[in-house]
């Protein structure tokens, strides 16, 4: 075996891990839903049902089926787009969760456009002027962010931009959007919240990427031969901490999954999250699992991509 | 043979001032911290309204001499709410980090001891179990049995248990090729004997340490989960539900919001100053 097949070898194994970590989450989400109500059918058809019509629906639901045969077809249905029907209003899931996906993809995208790079140059400058005023105000409000829930940081941004400043509806409630304000305004609230709790993290950890890279002999060579500090950490320190650094990006953006879920509430976005929400508070199953599989399937990719980039661009296993 | 190692250890960290010094950001947590766990305690002694009763017909009142924190949307004492709200947020999330680090941690010793497929299988089924978002994990668990103290205790303790685990087998499988062990496995000492007497004490240190951190997530995440309605139930009220039942006073900047948010970020936040400020020896003590 020689070294340069080292790195998609490991490439191989991290995509098989990231394949049979996918069954096992499916299995877990798939029987903490299905096995653990006891029965649906009886769920559904309400206290008055005769244990007659409860028989007949289940049979028609394949109830009676052993649950791990269940599991497999729910499984081989997923993996072809069948995402089975809603109990609440008989509609497919996939129809209802179409547009709602659409928009929390749109969101992420936009979270994405504006957190990445305002929090890279942020890690960056503070990594730079390590010890500074600068330095430390952004490590306290990073570490602020980081430690208090989600829903506070968004509860926070509402304060200052709706209540204090007046700049934005507090919570847009039902707002049309016929027009491109009326949209930027609906937008705005979600996108900083979310955005302020994925850049934290992204902030904290390029310029820990940053410092390490820093503190290696040869950047310190080239502070010693006279290089400026500017030029010393963009020229000689970054393309070193690229690797890292586009590690640390898509960690963090594994953030999003679990902060859009109170975003999205708190916001009354039409999302998935919201969607999930609310079907949990109905216990629709069917749509619980898909909501559930999208996220996780989302939040794997993430790590999963981040482990990619972390193996691919580190030069020692070329 | 553990003690002597460590007493060496500890030299080698620390050759001069006393064992266990506290900066003063370490020392302001820890108070936050004791503070807290002190109200938890002695809640329903120091609350002077009935933390359910409604005590006043104006809701979203402003703070008073009698309300200090202000009235919720019912018109509660949200200052008395707090308090109750404290034994909820601290114990529910104490009783999950405890359960969590304790099975995560034995578990965790047991895989480095003990190696082999055990070690395999464990610890990829546990790393797939962090594949999943915590707070959707929660979401789902709720969404299928409902919510109830003792589920929400055991669904945090599942959530961060696999964490606990690789954390502690990380520490454990290093500790386990010194040569104090080794010694102690050819003196013939049974698994059990190696795992509690020379690889505990010496992992000890680094684990508290993570129990801390690990408590912050939880309450986090036992917090969000309340926002959502999905925590703890009324007419109880941790602190996450707390800002949840008053959210609609936002948009008037109401004190019944602001309250129990600053509570969240006082106990996070001081939790994460005081590990932060752990002395070195205590929190790298396996490097």
């Amino acid at each position: 075996m020689t070294r340069s097949f080292l790195p998609y070898i490991l490439v191989a194994q991290r995509l098989g891990i990231a394949f049979v970590t996918l069954i096992i989450v499916s299995f877990a989400v798939f029987f903490a839903t299905a096995m653990l109500p006891g029965d649906v059918a009886e769920i559904l058809l309400g206290q008055a049902a005769t244990p007659e019509a409860v028989a007949g629906l289940r049979e028609a639901m394949g109830l009676d089926e052993p649950a791990l045969s269940r599991f497999v077809h729910w499984l081989l249905g997923l993996a072809q787009g069948d995402m089975g029907t809603s109990y609440v209003n008989n509609i497919e899931v996939a129809e209802l969760i179409g547009g709602r996906l659409l928009n929390s993809l749109r969101l992420a995208a936009v979270v994405t456009l504006v957190s990445v790079p305002v929090a890279l140059t942020l890690g960056i400058c503070a990594a730079m002027w390590r010890g500074s005023i600068f330095d430390r105000l952004v490590s306290l409000l990073t570490i602020f962010v980081v430690s208090v829930p989600e829903f506070m940081v968004a509860t926070l941004a509402v304060l200052v931009f709706a209540v204090w400043l007046g700049w934005l509806p507090a919570l847009s409630y039902g707002v049309e959007l016929d027009s491109w304000s009326a949209m930027l305004r609906a937008y705005a609230m979600p996108v900083i919240s979310l955005s302020l709790v994925v850049s934290a993290q992204m902030i904290r950890m390029s310029r820990a990427a940053v410092i390490e890279t820093i503190n290696t002999p040869y950047v310190e060579m080239a502070l010693l031969k006279g290089a400026s500090l500017s030029r010393m950490v963009l020229r000689h320190a970054l393309p070193n901490a690229l690797g890292p650094i586009a590690n640390a990006v898509a960690l963090s953006l594994s953030y999003l999954v679990g902060g859009v879920i109170i975003v999205e509430t708190i916001f009354n976005y039409p999302g998935v999250a919201k969607l999930m929400v609310d079907a949990v508070s109905t216990r629709d199953l069917p749509l619980i699992q898909s909501c559930a599989m999208i996220f996780c399937v989302s939040y794997l990719s993430l790590i999963t991509l981040a482990d990619l980039i972390a193996i691919l661009s580190n030069p020692r296993l070329r | 043979m553990a003690d002597t190692v460590s007493h060496t250890l500890s030299e080698d960290k620390a050759p001069e001032g006393p064992k266990f010094v506290f900066n003063w950001v370490g020392r302001i947590g820890l108070a936050v911290i004791v503070f807290w766990a002190i109200v938890a305690i002695a809640g329903p002694f120091l609350a002077p309204h009935p933390p359910g009763e409604i005590v006043d017909w104006d809701y979203f009142g402003p703070v008073t001499s009698e309300f200090w924190m202000g009235t919720d949307y019912l018109g509660r004492d949200i200052f008395s709410r707090i308090i109750m709200g404290a034994r909820y947020t601290v114990g529910i999330a104490l009783a999950a980090v405890t359960l969590a680090c304790t099975i995560g941690v034995l578990l965790g010793m047991i895989a480095a001891v003990a190696g082999g497929w055990f070690d395999m299988i464990l610890s990829r089924l546990l790393d797939a179990f962090n594949g999943i978002p915590s707070l959707l994990f929660g979401l789902v668990v709720v969404a299928a049995v409902g919510s109830s103290i003792p589920i929400l205790i055991m669904t945090l303790t599942a959530i961060y248990m696999p964490g606990s685990y690789r954390f502690a087998r990380a520490l454990a499988v290093n500790i386990n090729t010194m040569d104090f062990v080794t010694v102690a496995r050819a003196r013939g000492e049974a698994t059990p004997y190696l795992i509690l007497r020379e690889i505990f004490p010496n992992i000890l240190g680094p684990v508290l340490a993570d129990l801390g951190l690990r408590f912050v997530f939880i309450v986090l995440v036992l917090s969000g989960l309340s926002f959502l309605g999905l925590g703890v139930q009324p007419p109880n009220a941790d602190w996450g539900a707390l800002v949840r039942e008053n959210i609609e006073g936002l948009s008037l900047g109401a004190p019944a919001v602001v309250f129990p948010s600053i509570a969240i970020a006082s106990l996070t936040i001081s939790v994460n100053m005081f590990i932060d400020n752990l002395p070195t020896l205590i929190r790298d003590r396996s490097e």
